[in-house]
């Protein structure tokens, strides 16, 4: 008898209710991955074992899709997620001290989560906002006409 | 009133000029006042013999009668830029101007009256014919005749078809899309269920970004407000023309934006593109005629249908018709989009238009196209935007991405920029782009820091002309440009970066250093509680100086200096 | 609204959007439109319009009409705010900050004046 703890069981019915919500259907496997990833903040290995049973696709296809897409994680996050446009009309409006600055006030470097389970610094390339740049998105909330000295100020909005 | 009234009777025109009486207008001091709709003529001061000339001059040759005209208000001056002059906002035309969450809004602005006039007076080869005698072509980059796609899709065998819109907008720097989508997004609908009628598909898919979540709800909300109105769905117009419209996310991946990976990803796969033939119009989506054009292309449409074939090919270059929207970004004062006839110059768009180089500073070069364009330096400044001359140049149209890049700019830097860019957004399914992509960014990053060897240009010559050749799709094919173009203007730069292990712009960290100038500092130590790293030592109100082993060439000390006193010297 | 079967609904739907928006214009009503496209948004477009509506709650003020607006094109002026005062021209301000948007409710929506040091010349 294999034992679910309360987690797995909150996942397989997180799981079970998007797949329904879409009515299992395998071209939707992009949209479901992206809700799940949205309500779990990442697919973690049960959840791809639990889409993989309800919507009849290979385990290793269901990652497949999952890890190609930057905005699906497949790792755990912090509780919030600040994506940095690394893309070049940012970068040639100062972008890059606003990044070096960024790893500097949180102490983590890309693709790292701060050890207090906090923040996760990612890149995202361009988010369409050019003409505000630097830009990133912390969570949902995005900001633009970035200078080093407003950071210590937005970050300190987020618990 | 009565002798306007009597006037406009006798020249026969009562019954396309509504008099309304309406509470005062303005200054009513001057006297009776009139105010022409739409085109928003205000005349004042007016007396009975003067309404014979204004009749016939206003309403029957539509001209206004100038010398009874309201003089312009103090804002009104102000707006009469002359730049804005060069542009012409077809696509753009209702951003910024409707509500774009009201699609009253939009019908007030004759929209969904071209669908009204297809629909009820034109069949599938009047609105092919249509758009084939505009001239449209592709907005998304190709520049592929429109008329000629739907005619493919519509004659290719099969009773199922799909229209896609390719609202996956990835290119650094473009965002044109996401203005029309956000501030007009019935633009794109209505156009879409144009192609519809005359492709004779039943469904369709806007498959649009997550990076633009609001123009995805926005879309979303217009989507609903035209199902409810009748617009999308069974019988539309009450004719046997039925459609329906759904958003699609995408899940951030650049190389979607390519039509094959893009249906890949509607279909739940990865987004990895395919070799064609065969072509989508052919064989796309689910496996069925599919016609995907990009979103401005779609917003063309109705006002092509409603304003005529020829008005749209009045406008731009022989080959390049109608207007393009533009998204300037990077090293210029007036940064954002405009929408402009082919044809005009790069140096009207980023002198004129754009108002010239940030701070003044000198240009140095223009990327036209996204990642996968060229850069182009001054000599090109006097290029009319057109698809072909834009390729002999070295460079592509692509969706309209353009970043201005002054002095400051290392045009090495740049290339190893939109490099890592590609690579990172490279599917991964085909060796070229892959592996040669990868070893071309080896050896752009090795230049950059100072490891540069005699031979690298060549090899980054060889590797282009093969990726090129060789990879599946448009991404690949396009990978090698930023490097060709940087490497066929600014040679000489990357010879100095090799040779001399020296960067002339003063960018790339390995070859730079920061130095304290002793006869400007004054020792306030502002850079000195500013170095992330402490690399910088002195007392309060005496010389700083920087341990260049420390320090890490990160510019803040130059920053942040109020003295001049820091210098980056190469 | 009812579902357009034919021409005449589409025609109908329009004039009456159309005189509604007359009525606004000649009724004096002024109106205050906020750029919120996703470039605005970054800018700071959502606090300049909590600036607005909250003044307007605040002063209690009648007779004005708040709505949004996408991207105008001109990005580095965001967060941008337009007045409409009645059927006088469209006055477009730029760089509105929470501050500058409550100094141009006291000035320009409520005494009519325009406050020059915002406003920029716009397009179209």
């Amino acid at each position: 008898m294999t034992v679910t703890t309360k987690e797995s069981r909150d996942v397989i019915k997180t799981v079970d209710e998007v797949v329904d919500e879409f009515h299992a259907r395998s071209e939707e496997l992009i949209p479901i991955l992206m809700k799940l990833n949205q309500e779990l903040g990442f697919i973690s290995s049960e959840a791809l074992e639990r889409i993989s049973t309800r919507m009849h696709i290979p385990q290793s296809q269901v990652y497949s899709v999952a890890s190609f897409y930057h905005m699906i994680n497949t790792k755990p996050t912090g509780r919030h997620v600040i994506k940095f446009c690394e893309s070049a009309p940012c970068h040639v409006a100062g972008g890059r001290e606003v990044w070096e600055a960024v790893q500097k006030e949180l102490e983590i470097k890309p693709e790292e989560t701060s050890k207090d389970g906090k923040w996760t610094l990612k890149t995202t390339s361009c988010l369409g906002v050019c003409a505000v740049g630097p830009v990133m998105m912390v969570d949902d909330d995005i900001y633009g006409n970035l200078t080093p000295d407003q950071l210590p100020d937005i970050f300190a909005k987020y618990q | 009133m009565t002798a306007l009234q009597a006037e406009l009777a006798a020249k026969g025109l009562a019954d396309e000029v509504k008099v309304l009486e309406t509470p005062r207008i303005g200054d009513c001091e001057k006297g009776p006042e009139i105010l022409v709709y739409p085109e928003n003529y205000h005349y004042i001061g007016l007396s009975v013999k003067d309404i014979p000339f204004l009749v016939e001059e206003q309403f029957l040759k539509g001209r206004p009668v100038t010398n009874l005209l309201a003089p312009p208000k103090k804002e009104e001056a102000q707006e009469l830029r002359e730049p804005t002059a060069k542009e012409v906002r077809v696509v753009l035309r209702n951003c910024g101007k409707i509500n774009p969450e009201n699609i009253e809004d939009y019908i007030a602005e004759d929209g969904y009256s071209a669908l009204a006039k297809v629909i009820t007076s034109m069949d599938s080869d009047q609105v092919i014919d249509t758009v084939k005698n505009s001239g449209l072509r592709g907005r998304g980059g190709a520049g592929f005749l429109t008329a000629l796609k739907w005619g493919f899709t519509r004659d290719a065998v099969g009773d199922i078809r799909y229209i896609v819109c390719n609202a996956d907008e990835g290119d650094p720097g473009a965002f044109m899309n996401r203005a029309v989508l956000e501030g007009d997004p019935h633009s794109v609908i209505e156009g879409m269920i144009i192609a519809a009628y005359a492709i004779g598909a039943q469904q369709g898919y806007i498959y649009c970004r997550a990076e633009y979540p609001i123009a995805v709800r926005t879309l979303e909300i217009a989507i609903e407000q035209a199902r409810d109105l009748g617009l999308l769905g069974e019988h539309i117009f009450g004719t046997d023309f039925s459609f329906d419209l759904e958003v699609r996310q995408g899940a951030g991946a650049f190389v979607c934006g390519e039509e094959t990976a893009l249906i890949a990803s509607i279909e739940g796969r990865r987004g990895e593109p395919r070799p064609r033939p065969p072509f989508p119009a052919v064989k796309g989506l689910f496996g069925k005629p599919t016609n995907i054009n990009n979103v401005e292309t779609y917003a063309n449409i109705p006002q092509i249908i409603l304003n005529g074939a020829e008005w749209f090919a009045s406008m731009g270059t022989e080959k390049s018709k109608g207007t393009k929207t533009f998204a300037l970004a990077g090293d210029v004062k007036k940064t954002g989009l405009i929408e402009v006839p082919f044809g005009i110059t790069l140096r009207d768009i980023i002198f004129d238009v754009g108002g010239g180089i940030k701070d003044d500073l000198q240009f140095k070069a223009v990327q036209t196209g996204g990642p996968m364009g060229g850069c182009l330096p001054a000599e090109y400044l006097d290029l009319p935007m057109d698809y072909e001359k834009l390729t002999q140049a070295g460079s592509i149209m692509g969706s309209g991405g353009m970043v201005v890049m002054d002095e400051g700019t290392c045009m090495v830097d740049i290339a190893r920029f939109f490099l890592e860019f590609i690579q990172d957004e490279s599917c991964g399914k085909c060796v070229p782009c892959r592996v040669g992509t990868r070893r071309m960014l080896e050896i752009l990053t090795r230049i950059c820091e100072g490891n540069g060897r005699e031979g690298d240009i060549e090899l980054l010559e060889e590797l282009s002309v093969e990726i090129r050749q060789d990879s599946l799709c448009g991404l690949g094919q396009g990978a090698p440009n930023p490097v060709v173009s940087t490497l066929q203007h600014f040679r000489d730069e990357y010879e100095i970066h090799i040779r001399d292990k020296k960067c002339p712009a003063k960018v790339c960290r390995a070859l730079i250093s920061y130095e304290i100038d002793p006869e400007n500092c004054v020792g306030c130590t502002l850079c000195a509680r500013n170095c992330p790293v402490d690399a910088i030592s002195g007392e309060a109100k005496k010389t700083h100086v920087i341990d260049l082993d420390l320090c890490i060439r990160c510019g803040i000390c130059n920053q942040v200096c109020n003295y001049n006193a820091v210098n980056v010297t190469t | 609204m009812n579902a357009i079967k034919n021409l005449d609904d589409l025609k109908k739907i329009r004039e009456e959007a159309l005189a509604k928006r007359k009525v606004t214009e000649t009724s004096g009503a002024t109106q205050v439109i906020v750029a919120m496209g996703t470039c605005g948004i970054a800018a700071g477009a959502r606090e300049t319009m909590k600036a607005v509506l909250e003044y307007i709650e605040a002063k209690n003020l009648p007779n004005i009409v708040v709505s949004q607006t996408g991207c105008i094109g001109l990005c580095e002026q965001e967060p941008i705010l337009q007045v409409v005062s009645g059927q006088q021209e469209k006055v477009t301000y730029g760089k509105v900050s929470p501050d500058a948007a409550r100094k141009i409710m006291q000035e320009h929506v409520e005494k009519g004046e325009v406050v020059g040091d915002f406003v920029i010349p716009s397009v179209g």
